[in-house]
């Protein structure tokens, strides 16, 4: 078997377990990685939520927030976990192909 | 790492975005040259891993969370410059379609993570591992330290990029307006996490796949 081939297996298991980037942190009661905190969470932290923090955070609506889909936090750790795996699905199929088509552009006069 | 939006503000967005225009501009121009056309399927692969162990949250118990970035890996593999391409594709993505990280700073996190860490990691893996041998084990330690390393340089610069907007912005009564921490609890915080944990996910991840590689094609690394 191909080098790359045995890599893109080992993607598509790291895909598949993804998951875990969801549910320890959450068994092990962690929060919010530092500095990337919600507008509450801030409010709680330092007793106010900074204005251009407020007025800025609002300005971009990502299709799929924070890998899951919109409203689905709520629905349970299952839910949540399929979402993760489809956006890591959606946002790797995307990555790669960018930098293929990038690379193959650049590299283009090898061809 | 990935700093959201509203946490910076205009003049630190905007500065990082001038200071990663030329960047990426030299980037393409030097990978063009130097990028050989059968490397093109590790480039993807290299940004598919890179985005892939981003959503690996590794938690701190009761605390934070964080994450390898796989940035070092792609560098040492492909090249600084392949793998700033690479990353910061990774990342643009990642603010677009998934929030992770803002669009404003999305000059700011590839600077930290695209061109900070990569660069940091590419050379001092090539200090480390000198002229040693393709396959030797003293490339898979030089591939771990320089993880660390390069890791930790990039967390670092996240602190302070944090820790400044304190004293950059605020308002008459003193409230911040973006990152409220200043320097001495933003620095402390992210560098802290990352020498004591983060870091050594990022060094073990980059010294397993080295391993792997060295095993499956001899002559590759």
């Amino acid at each position: 078997m191909k080098t790359s081939t045995k890599l893109w297996i080992g993607i598509m298991l790291l895909i598949i377990l993804s998951p875990l980037g969801l549910l320890l942190p959450e068994h092990f009661k962690a929060g919010a990685a530092w500095g990337e905190w919600g507008m509450d969470e801030i409010r709680s932290l330092v007793g106010y939520i900074p204005s251009g923090l407020a007025k800025l955070s609002e300005l971009w609506k990502a299709p799929l927030p924070g890998y899951t889909f919109q409203g689905w936090e709520e629905k349970g750790l299952a839910h949540t976990s399929f979402t993760y795996i489809i956006s890591a699905i959606v946002g790797i199929a995307l990555t790669a192909a960018v930098v293929w088509f990038m690379g193959r552009k650049l590299t283009k006069k090898e061809d | 790492m990935h700093i959201p939006d509203g946490y910076l503000g205009p003049t630190t967005c905007g500065f990082f975005y001038a200071v990663m225009l030329p960047v990426w501009a030299i980037a393409s121009r030097i990978v063009k040259k130097t990028l050989k056309a059968k490397q093109v399927p590790m480039l993807a692969i290299g940004a598919a891993f890179s985005f892939v162990i981003m959503m690996f949250n590794v938690p701190i118990p009761g605390g934070s969370t964080g994450h390898a970035t796989g940035a070092v890996l792609v560098a040492i593999l492909l090249g600084p410059w392949a793998a700033c391409i690479a990353v910061t594709v990774a990342l643009v993505i990642q603010a677009l379609l998934f929030g992770d990280g803002g669009i404003t700073a999305i000059g700011a996190n590839c600077f930290n993570m695209a061109f900070v860490e990569v660069f940091a990691g590419y050379y001092i893996y090539k200090l480390i591992s000198l002229k040693s041998a393709p396959g030797s084990k003293r490339r898979v330690i030089a591939a771990g330290i320089a993880a660390y390393i390069g890791i930790n340089i990039a967390a670092l610069f996240t602190g302070i990029e944090f820790g400044l907007q304190p004293l950059l912005h605020h308002n008459a009564a003193g409230q911040a307006l973006y990152c409220p921490y200043g320097l001495n609890v933003a620095v402390p915080a992210m560098a802290g996490e990352h020498i004591l944990i983060f870091g050594w996910v990022e060094a073990i991840v980059t010294a397993l796949v080295v391993k792997f590689l060295q095993r499956q094609e001899g002559g590759l690394i």
